[in-house]
């Protein structure tokens, strides 16, 4: 005879879990992770692999031996920062830096916090600037696509966004000429063979990852739209205004904004919890990765104008509250 | 066909509604039968039997024991054992009238017949009677609160009644039980809808039953057709639909504001399909509430079905009838599994608002492992009230009373669908429960030391 098992309500639990949301975006990182290793061949699979190996050993470690915690490998969440921490980083990366960066990601950006859920910046985005600001050289030489055989040794090029940035800097449109258009942006296939992070290289792999996100309701559509358009609409109009401005087009498919809008803003833990939060927070992410990519000194804003978001994430949410039922007028 | 539901939140539990075209039986008469006195909100009944009387089928035995209460009537005949504390399905030891069954010998009242009685046919039926009539008949709302019914059927002065909605939504996973009385008694639902609108002086009834139970729409649709007074409304299946204001939302699309309002603020009285049953009973057949529809199930139970109830049968006795408990760890429920309490003991007996026994067996029967919060405002979503669950939870916890008040911890319903939803498995309704508890405590101590105060200021 069992026992009587006696607890208060509810009874009964769906079927989601954490480990279902963490495989569900390492499942659609899969099409960017598959496209990468065709353009970037070995370079992209020792960065990637090394990466997942670190975090997730870092991950291990630290909650065992620092933390006296259970650890907990097995919920996934260290997967997703090594694969998102991998494809942000350049092709051709050494494999001490990219152990340095797993190092930074899950020691100091989520461990040093309590852990899952417990860490205010995305822990992938705290490793990649860490890098980029410490060994800003090799973080930013950007191997060409097509070099399947190669890896420390890869011939590097201009990046479409470092294109863009020059058009800027030296006030001439023509430069933009050599930026690809948005079709081979869309696939990654650049005639030029520029290209830029291991996971930003195809724009079209990202958004069937999003799709299948969407399917399986791990995440809402607000944060990603909310981007997306802003940086389109921001751009569009200072193209209009001044044509050392690219177009929208090519902006919102170049660099890392597909990769950033898609799997980095929307980390669960450290975007807001109402879907009106997660607009504003969308929004102001678009407007700063527009600033930082025109008037600031990198090509790339994406990682800090996420990284600046997660800082006002409590703050949207203390003040930005659902509607309460019984707010929300009859409608005719 | 457009479908209404309502606008905030919800989730999609399984239906598991595997007792669903199993018609009726009566259960088989108790050997002891268990009436506790507080079966309802408000105060408990006073007892007016004692050790040694005889009572018969529909003998009044314990008394309203204030304004908010209800009569409790016997639903066996024979002798009054004593009057003890038992295990209740709260898990609290509380005072209850114990008879020992002997026969079957009903009150000569009770009309037993099957004859329908229309309103039409009883012009002598004042509002005021109606109302008197099931107020002595102990009728409290049937779906599981258990509010005593004659007090929503006379509202504040300051609200005015424009329609009755009746609950045929049955949202709970597992429970069948208004669903087959919506089958089997159409035609008294039909006519307590009708008395319940004579009672509050209002020309417009709606019966809202979500699509998964297709049958009970067309039949209702089929013997209210005649009537325009009577409108049936399909609904969207979605949880908590069967909840007061999340009904009211769906059917006449007005939100019932954030407490103390009450649904008839917006106009709309709420009862359940098995309070209209009760109601037509008392008032056409002058049979107190002593029984009603209760679902036993469970998917590892082997033979579940539907019952009609004597109240104060126990759980335990109805189990056994049906197969008795499975194999393994189980978890008894008195209502279904999203707010269903969970029994401490089998000999709980069947009251008002039991509408469900329902078994969860071995890994159902035990929560999942509990995980970090990863902040991924499911929960919030999920609510059907427009709250935060995981900050209500967070500051429950931390006992931060006065940040948990102006969040509104006390508009919750503990229907459960954050913590359903959540993926870490959290108790967000655990601690959300204690915490609205205590803020409760707050502002009626508030309240109360206000009235004080005044009741000073006038001496």
């Amino acid at each position: 005879m069992g026992k009587l098992v006696v607890s208060l309500s509810p009874h009964a639990h769906g079927t989601d879990t954490v480990e279902r949301n963490m495989f569900g975006v390492v499942i659609a990182l899969i099409p960017a992770l598959l496209v990468s290793f065709l353009y970037f061949g070995l370079g992209s699979v020792v960065v990637c692999l090394t990466s997942v190996a670190a975090c997730m050993f870092f991950e291990w470690a630290i909650s065992k031996y620092m933390l006296s915690q259970e650890p907990s490998l097995t919920d996934g969440s260290a997967i997703v920062t090594g694969l998102l921490l991998g494809m942000n980083l350049p092709s051709n990366l050494p494999l001490w830096i990219i152990i340095i960066g797993a190092l930074v990601a899950i020691g100091v950006g989520k461990m040093s916090f309590g852990g899952l859920g417990h860490n205010p910046f995305n822990p992938a985005l705290v490793g990649r600037c860490f890098l980029l600001v410490s060994f800003p050289a090799q973080m930013t030489s950007w191997p060409l696509i097509g070099q399947l055989g190669k890896y420390s040794d890869a011939v590097t090029g201009a990046t479409p966004l470092s294109i863009m940035k020059t058009a800027i800097k030296t006030n001439d449109p023509s430069v933009l000429n050599s930026v690809p258009d948005a079709l081979h942006l869309l696939l990654g296939n650049n005639p030029t063979g520029g290209a830029g992070t291991i996971g930003e290289v195809c724009a079209l792999a990202l958004i069937l990852g999003l799709c299948f996100m969407l399917w399986r309701k791990i995440i809402t559509w607000h944060i990603p739209v909310a981007i997306i358009a802003t940086v389109f609409v921001f751009s569009g109009l200072l193209h209009l205004a001044n044509p050392v401005y690219a177009n929208p087009l090519t902006v919102i498919l170049s660099g890392g904004l597909m990769l950033g809008a898609i799997f980095m803003a929307t980390d669960y833990v450290t975007s807001p919890m109402t879907h009106k939060g997660q607009i504003i927070y969308g929004v102001c992410i678009g407007f700063l990765t527009v600033v930082i990519r025109n008037w600031g000194s990198y090509p790339e804003g994406m990682s800090f104008a996420i990284l600046i978001m997660n800082g006002f994430t409590p703050l949207i949410n203390y003040y930005v509250k659902p509607k309460r039922f019984g707010e929300v007028p009859a409608k005719k | 066909m457009k479908l209404h539901t309502f606008r905030i939140g919800g989730v999609h539990p399984d239906d598991h509604k595997l007792t669903a075209e199993i018609p009726t039986k009566k259960a088989e008469l108790p050997k002891k039968a268990i009436f506790p006195l507080s079966q309802h909100i408000g105060a408990p009944a006073k007892p007016v039997v004692k050790r040694g009387d005889k009572v018969k089928v529909g003998t009044l035995i314990a008394e309203a024991g204030g304004f908010v209460s209800a009569p409790i009537f016997s639903s066996v005949s024979g002798t009054v054992e004593k009057i003890d504390n038992v295990i209740d399905a709260t898990g609290y030891l509380k005072p209850a009238i114990i008879v020992n069954v002997d026969g079957d010998e009903w009150e000569e009242s009770i009309d037993r017949s099957d004859k329908l009685e229309t309103v039409e046919s009883h012009p002598e039926l004042t509002p005021e009677e109606i109302i008197s009539r099931v107020k002595n008949a102990g009728v409290t709302g049937m779906g599981g609160a258990g509010f005593p019914t004659f007090i929503k059927l006379t509202p504040p002065p300051t609200t005015k009644a424009e329609c009755v909605i009746i609950n045929g939504v049955e949202c709970e996973p597992y429970i069948t039980a208004d669903y087959r009385l919506m089958l089997e008694h159409t035609d008294e639902i039909i006519q307590g809808l009708y008395l319940l609108m004579k009672a509050v002086k209002v020309e417009k009834g709606y019966i809202g039953i979500e699509d998964n139970k297709p049958k009970a729409i067309e039949i209702f649709e089929q013997k209210t057709a005649g009537d325009p007074r009577i409108e049936i409304v399909p609904l969207k299946k979605k949880y908590p639909q069967g909840g007061e204001k999340q009904l009211v939302d769906a059917v006449i699309n007005r939100q019932v504001p954030a407490p103390p309002a009450i649904p008839v603020n917006v106009g709309a009285i709420v009862q359940n399909v098995g309070t209209a049953f009760a109601v037509y009973q008392a008032v056409m057949k002058n049979k107190p509430l002593f029984e009603r529809y209760t679902t036993v199930t469970g998917l590892q139970v082997k033979n579940p079905g539907n019952f009609l109830v004597r109240m104060g049968t126990t759980f335990g006795q109805l189990i056994d009838y049906c197969g008795g408990l499975p194999e393994g760890d189980n978890k008894v429920l008195a209502g279904g599994p999203m707010m269903g309490k969970s029994v401490a003991s089998l000999d709980v007996p069947v009251c008002k608002g039991t509408n469900s026994i329902t078994v969860l067996t071995g890994a159902d029967a035990h929560r999942k492992k509990v995980q970090n919060c990863i902040r991924c405002g499911k929960c919030v979503s999920a609510c059907p009230m427009g709250l935060e669950p995981y900050l209500l939870a967070t500051l429950s916890a931390a006992q931060e009373w006065e940040r948990l008040e102006s969040e509104d911890v006390t508009s919750c319903i503990s229907c459960g669908s954050c913590q359903f939803t959540c993926p870490a498995h959290r108790p967000l309704l655990d601690n959300i429960t204690f915490g609205k508890g205590h803020v409760m405590g707050i502002i009626k101590a508030r309240i109360a030391k206000a009235k004080a105060e005044a009741a000073k200021a006038k001496a």
